[in-house]
């Protein structure tokens, strides 16, 4: 079966996109690389090759989870399925 | 299975180069001109322009000799003509090299002209091509060599596949009893954490959270509004990283699982024993990298997810990648290919086998594709600026 989006583990709110071309509206299979088990998503965006798709609805104020571990927070509400990037999440530091 | 030994040349200090270069090595700016055309009458010698080393002081200034004479000492060199301005800056290179015990010379310029120290140094840099041209590899245990990491232009392939890709072949490097470094301060950030847990004691973890507050206080002293317009760079973000955090996580999957963290050096230290080390250093990679080559690394391993396509002109750059468009738009830059891994064809052990025999053919002289590209990015830190 082939991968087209990588989680680095159970837990994380992101994915990542790693074939070229996918556009909104395509049912994407993913790969929980930790636990080697295997997800189905909608995208709704069209979302380019390294960048993330979100896998839970998301709002302002809560914090993105990559890793196993806070990456950031969300400025502005995020669907499941949607482009999350520096559109909508930002950093805590500095 | 990987060899264990690899064809070096073993140095009159007892440590080992993979390269054999004679380098014209400039003290200052204003003695490019002299270096340039030293290395162009002595074919096969290689001159390091830079911008730097007039009215530098303190810190900086000590910076800038540990630097140059790191870089002179590095066993990847075989012997060196230093030229700078005035003699007595220039002599405090060639001294500090000579400590090695390695053929070196210097000429300064005032009361002599370009054109007598030219043609006095370009005696000397035959005499030593000749020398130099005749030294032979031998037989070395895979523990002589020193090997250094820092990634460029990442994006999240390069924490998904490539990093840790490296972290696997250093897991194994460790093993072989080599020494490692990674430096990259601020990109630790969001993963700071991460780091001083892996440090092997309370010594180590205090000279880590001094050198990364000491980095953090810099970006506060001269940030206008934060570092999210450099950190992560444009082609970070071009490839899909968000934020200074995800980069970091990223970053830290190079160091691997197995080796504790033996100690912390400031810019172009040396490490004084094997293990897996900790340079406090620019995330800029010819910066970093070029501090790596002062600081006695023979072998550099890059992942580069966008395609950063650095080199140096010492230090043999090893580049990695998983990005599968990257690596199909910019194959003449990519030594070891890991996007398998994205596609489930490659696992991260067979990954990281892959780049431990890349780095014993490097270490054993196949050119990377940084050198036979002519990338020779040699750029010193700065601290801040001249008197």
């Amino acid at each position: 079966m082939s991968i087209q989006f990588l989680v680095h583990e159970d837990g994380d709110s992101v994915g990542v996109v790693v074939v070229e071309g996918v556009k909104a509206g395509q049912d994407l299979t993913g790969w929980v690389m930790a636990e080697d088990r295997t997800i189905t998503f909608k995208v709704l965006n069209d979302i380019p090759i390294g960048h993330k798709l979100a896998l839970k609805n998301l709002s302002a104020g809560d914090t993105v989870i990559k890793y196993g571990t806070d990456i950031g927070k969300v400025v502005a509400p995020i669907k499941q399925g949607e482009h999350l990037h520096v559109h909508n999440v930002k950093t805590k530091r500095w | 299975m990987t060899a264990n030994t690899f064809l070096g040349y073993r140095r009159e200090n007892g440590r080992v180069g993979v390269r054999n270069h004679v380098v014209i090595l400039p003290l200052d700016d204003l003695s490019n001109a002299a270096s340039e055309a030293v290395a162009n009458n002595v074919k096969g010698t290689l001159a390091l322009p830079h911008p730097c080393g007039r009215l530098q002081f303190g810190e900086d200034l000590d910076l800038h000799f540990r630097t140059l004479i790191g870089v002179g000492s590095n066993p990847n060199v075989a012997a060196v003509v230093v030229i700078g301005i005035e003699p007595q800056w220039t002599n405090r290179i060639v001294e500090g090299i000579a400590k090695t015990g390695k053929p070196v010379a210097g000429f300064s310029i005032e009361q002599n002209g370009d054109h007598n120290t030219i043609c006095n140094a370009s005696r000397k840099a035959k005499e030593f091509m000749h020398w130099a041209t005749e030294l032979q590899r031998v037989e070395c245990p895979v523990s002589d060599l020193w090997v250094s990491t820092k990634c460029g232009e990442s994006d999240t392939t390069s924490g998904i596949a490539s990093n840790p890709t490296v972290g696997n072949a250093f897991d194994k490097l460790y093993e072989q009893g080599c020494t490692l470094l990674f430096g990259e301060t601020t990109e630790l950030t969001g993963g700071e954490h991460l780091v001083l847990e892996r440090c092997a004691n309370d010594e180590v973890r205090k000279q880590f959270q001094f050198f990364f507050d000491r980095y953090a206080k810099l970006v506060d002293d001269h940030k206008t509004s934060d570092l999210s317009d450099s950190q992560p760079t444009k082609g970070n973000i071009e490839g899909g990283l968000t934020t200074i955090e995800e980069k970091a996580l990223g970053n830290i999957q190079k160091i691997g699982r197995k080796a504790p963290v033996v100690g912390c050096l400031d810019k172009a230290e040396a490490p004084t024993g094997p293990g897996l080390w900790f340079m406090d250093s620019s995330s800029a990679a010819a910066e970093m990298v070029t501090l790596c080559a002062a600081a006695g690394f023979v072998v550099h391993l890059f992942p580069t997810g966008q395609g950063n396509v650095i080199g140096n002109p010492i230090l043999p750059v090893v580049k990695l990648c998983a990005n599968p468009r990257t690596v199909r738009t910019m194959s003449e830059h990519i030594d070891v290919d890991v996007s398998g891994i994205l596609r489930k064809e490659l696992t991260m052990d067979g990954a990281g086998d892959k780049l431990v025999e890349m780095a014993i053919r490097t270490a054993n002289g196949r050119n990377t594709a940084a050198e036979v590209l002519g990338h020779r990015e040699f750029v010193l830190t700065r601290l801040y600026e001249s008197a």
